[in-house]
């Protein structure tokens, strides 16, 4: 299980960088939730997978998962979405004030 | 008392204090540095009974003693050369420019860095820690900076301080180096100590490196070839502080340096070679130059790089003394160094004077260049006398001192000449030579000093002032010092047996205690060669100076722009242009290149890591079973993923990217999480609504346009990167070296009274993480409230934008 799951991840990872190498500032962002995704499976898989149940505490179970990298993605997650809210905003408002969204353009001018 | 510590800090104390009496004070500021100066210069004058019989003095400060860095002041015979030198000529220095600088000048700016530079120099050749004396090195080449660019609104003073800085503080650095070369040899800061185990750790690997990184130290600071280019421009500088820094004080840091350093290399081959030869070359190469020159501070540049090489060979003869044990043999070349310390003090004072009297020429009349001047002999007599008594001293003439050192050095070149060690019977035939013919040259320079200036047709026309007498003021410190040159041809031994005899038990302190290397300081009359090489010179001479338009066109031989100001010229020019083009290169503002070098560097470093230590095994017999489940959700995302690269609308890749956050969600549920997929799930979906808001401010989805060369290269690094990462993964993931700590955590209905672990770990056992994910959150809220609602106004931009 481990195995095609990291692959899953190591094929997120690619898109991802080649969603960031691109010029487009939403692919470039879609390349950031990309890589936060592969990032989550792959912490989520150096705990071991499916080696109990949840771990919710119950009668009469004694082996559950590992919940800290559980706790450790809860926390990512979140922080993964107020950056990529942030990001979306950012872009926004960079192609409001430029008048586009390309960053081979968004190179700042030469006065500063 | 740590009176001698105490005394180098004096003239700090002073530059402190000067800027604040320069306003309240109506006598000039000169007289207060004056005092300071002449203050130390009569409390070193004190030492000299002590030192003479042989008695050293040593005063510690502890500054940073856990590094065994003290503030240590000694004073043996030879700092206190140096140290009589600088407080001796600068007060006659200070006294000379009181009347020298016009009252306009910012004179309390003059004298608070002349006083600093007089502290850096007496902690230069009184420190005994290493560290120590390197921080006053740069602090005589900072203030030395300051003071060449006193007249800042030039342009050539600018050059002319930037040239030296970088120049000395080069050499300097380097030296920084050696001493800490040679502190990893010899395991101590102090001098003092690594001289008296001095020869313990020849065999060491460093032994020849820090030698060689102290040279180029004492080499640059002392002007030697090649680094004597940064002298002549420093005479843009006020005259006094070139009389003072340049030829008296500053530039026998370096000689020092080799002094002091004698005990510990002296007998070496490379030291030997390395200071004689460049010492030698430069005596050559500056007497050549300094022919040439028209400007008088010029030509005096190039004779001071002259004799400095002069007195560095003559060390680096001496050097041979301890290439012997104590002998017949090992005297004769100690004679070398007594020469050169007698030659350092009489070239302060000639060239001290030389430069006062150049000064007062360009100050009575307005002009330093030889082509307007002439005939000043009698307006000038008492200058023009003051002036022959200089060069003539100079050129090594009798009845001066110039004359007695000029007559040692040929004693020693001739002696060293014939001895057959380190491979002298090849090469040693020339130095001889090369000291003669540079001795004819110095001779010619000599005289233009004088009898351009001061014979000939006086040019009225040309000058800016009519020549007149200077003030009785500007006249006292030359005429003292040529008091001095006079005085020390007659009665030579005072100074020997006072002064420089203890100075040489500081340079040998092995042979000092078995033989009396004094002896032989009276010994200076007599005809023999170095008699008649001195008249040789003086009949060579007087056809060189007379013949001068003749064969000065040698010096058309080689364009003016092949020099070494050229090089160094280009060295800048160049070091700048490539630094600049290589920086535009790869600093090109695109952040795609900025993102291929991150992660190239990535997967070199990591997977090269990988490779090099083959850390890529991993077996997969431990992994869960695989569902089909699973198999066509992972297959469902992995085609995903894929079709968002090629999507032709950016609706798609958003419902693509919201799939691949939905399939997470599912992996969270299958892989038993159910916070993890709840949340995901919200997440998800509230980020997707944040696209599609965005998806419709934001421009059309463009193809990829880029060039198929560089999709290649993001094509291939994307993969690469993915391999790379996929690879540590599983290499990772079968390397469990410890249990999990988690099974603490299961404990969290007695811990924390929570039967959610997951809960309790982000509310309880980690809540510090979970505050300030929150406080990111909250950031992020506040960041995307600013985007939407602030606005910079429209005025304010164009404000900037102009």
């Amino acid at each position: 299980m481990e195995i095609i799951i990291l692959i899953l991840a190591g094929v997120l990872f690619a898109t991802a960088i080649y969603n960031l190498l691109q010029k487009q500032l939403l692919r470039i962002i879609i390349g950031t939730v990309l890589l936060s995704h592969g990032a989550h499976l792959f912490i989520l898989t150096m705990g071991k997978l499916k080696t109990g149940m949840a771990p919710v505490l119950t009668e009469g179970i004694t082996d559950y998962t590992d919940p800290l990298p559980q706790a450790l993605i809860l926390t990512s997650i979140v922080i993964s979405f107020g950056i990529t809210a942030l990001l979306l905003v950012l872009a926004y408002r960079t192609t409001q004030e430029n008048k586009t969204d390309n960053m081979e353009e968004l190179r700042g001018n030469p006065n500063e | 008392m740590p009176m001698l510590n105490i005394a180098i800090m004096i003239p700090f104390i002073a530059a402190a204090i000067i800027p604040f009496l320069y306003k309240k004070l109506s006598i000039h500021i000169g007289w207060i540095a004056f005092s300071v100066s002449m203050a130390l210069f009569a409390y070193l004058l004190s030492f000299i009974p002590a030192v003479s019989y042989g008695e050293t003095f040593l005063h510690t400060i502890s500054w940073i003693p856990s590094y065994g860095i003290h503030f240590t002041a000694y004073l043996d015979g030879l700092s206190l050369i140096l140290g009589l030198l600088i407080t001796g000529v600068g007060s006659l220095v200070i006294f000379y420019s009181v009347f020298y600088l016009s009252s306009k000048e910012s004179l309390g700016r003059f004298y608070t860095y002349l006083m600093l530079f007089m502290g850096a120099m007496l902690g230069v050749v009184m420190s005994d820690n290493m560290m120590v004396l390197y921080v006053f090195w740069e602090l005589t080449s900072i203030s030395s900076f300051l003071l060449i660019a006193f007249w800042y609104q030039r342009k050539g003073s600018r050059d002319g301080a930037k040239k030296s800085m970088l120049i000395t503080v080069t050499g300097g650095i380097a030296m920084l180096i050696g001493f800490i070369m040679i502190y990893v040899m010899a395991g101590t800061w102090s001098i003092r100590e690594v001289i008296s185990i001095a020869g313990s750790f020849t065999e060491h690997n460093l032994f020849i490196p820090a030698m060689l990184l102290l040279l180029l130290g004492a080499f640059t600071k002392s002007a030697q070839f090649p680094f004597h280019i940064w002298l002549p421009d420093a005479m843009e500088a006020p005259t006094p502080v070139s009389a003072y820094l340049h030829s008296a004080t500053m530039v026998k840091a370096g000689i020092y340096l080799v002094a002091r350093f004698t005990p510990v290399y002296g007998g070496e081959g490379i030291w030997f070679w390395a200071v004689t030869g460049v010492g030698l070359f430069t005596l050559f190469w500056g007497a050549f130059h300094a022919v040439r020159q028209i400007d008088l501070k010029a030509l005096l540049a190039y004779s001071t790089v002259s004799q400095l090489g002069m007195i560095m060979s003559m060390f680096g003869i001496g050097s041979a003394a301890l290439y012997f044990d104590y002998s017949k043999e090992s005297v004769i070349y100690t004679q070398a160094t007594f020469a050169a310390l007698f030659h350092l003090i009489n070239h302060s004072t000639f060239k001290g004077l030389l430069f006062m009297v150049v000064g007062i020429v360009d100050h009575e009349v307005g002009t330093r260049d030889i082509r307007r001047l002439g005939g000043l002999i009698t307006l000038m007599p008492v200058t023009f006398s003051i002036a022959m008594i200089g060069s003539f001293s100079m050129a090594g003439i009798p009845p001066f001192n110039g004359f007695l050192s000029k007559e040692m050095f040929f004693t020693a070149a001739l002696t060293i000449g014939d001895a057959g060690f380190f491979s002298l019977d090849a090469w040693g035939a020339l130095i001889p030579i090369l000291a003669w013919v540079a001795s004819i040259f110095t001779f010619v320079y000599s005289a233009i000093i004088v009898f351009k200036t001061f014979l000939g047709p006086y040019q009225e026309e040309k000058l800016e002032r009519p020549a007149k007498e200077p003030p009785a003021g500007m006249l006292i410190a030359p005429g003292i010092l040529a008091v001095l040159v006079v005085g020390i041809f007659f009665f030579p031994n005072v100074l020997g047996e006072y002064l420089i005899n203890p100075a040489m038990s500081g340079v040998y302190p092995t042979l000092a205690t078995t033989a009396d290397i004094g002896v032989h300081v009276s010994r200076w009359h007599g005809f023999n060669m170095e008699l008649w090489m001195t008249v040789g010179i003086i009949v060579l001479g007087t056809v060189l100076y007379l013949t001068k338009k003749y064969w000065s066109i040698v010096y058309t031989l080689f364009p003016a722009k092949w020099s070494f100001n050229t090089l160094y010229r280009f060295m800048l020019d160049q070091m700048e242009g490539r630094s600049t083009i290589v920086t535009n290169f790869y600093m090109n503002g695109y952040l795609r290149n900025y993102l291929v070098y991150i992660y190239s560097f990535f997967i070199l470093a990591i997977g090269g890591t990988l490779i090099y230590t083959g850390a890529y095994k991993f077996e997969i017999s431990g992994n869960a079973p695989i569902t089909s489940f699973e198999w066509i959700l992972v297959f469902v995302m992995i085609c995903a993923v894929v079709s968002i690269l090629f999507a032709k609308s950016r609706l798609t890749a958003i419902v693509l990217n919201s799939i691949l956050g939905y399939g997470v969600a599912a992996f969270f549920v299958l892989f038993r999480a159910p916070d993890l997929a709840l949340t995901q799930t919200v997440v998800e979906t509230v980020t997707t609504v944040l696209f599609l808001v965005a998806y419709y401010f934001l421009p059309e989805w463009r193809k990829e346009d880029a060039p198929r060369k560089s999709r290649n290269i993001n094509f291939i690094i994307s993969i690469l990167v993915g391999v790379v990462f996929t690879v540590v993964a599983l290499a990772v993931q079968n390397g469990n070296l410890f249990d999990s700590i988690s099974s603490y955590f299961e404990n969290s209905y007695e811990l924390a009274g929570g039967k959610n672990i997951v809960n309790s770990i982000l509310g309880d056992f980690r809540a510090f993480d979970t505050m300030l994910e929150v406080i990111v959150l909250l950031i992020a809220g506040i960041g995307v409230f600013t985007f939407i609602k602030l606005k910079a106004k429209k005025e304010d931009e164009s404000i900037e934008d102009q």
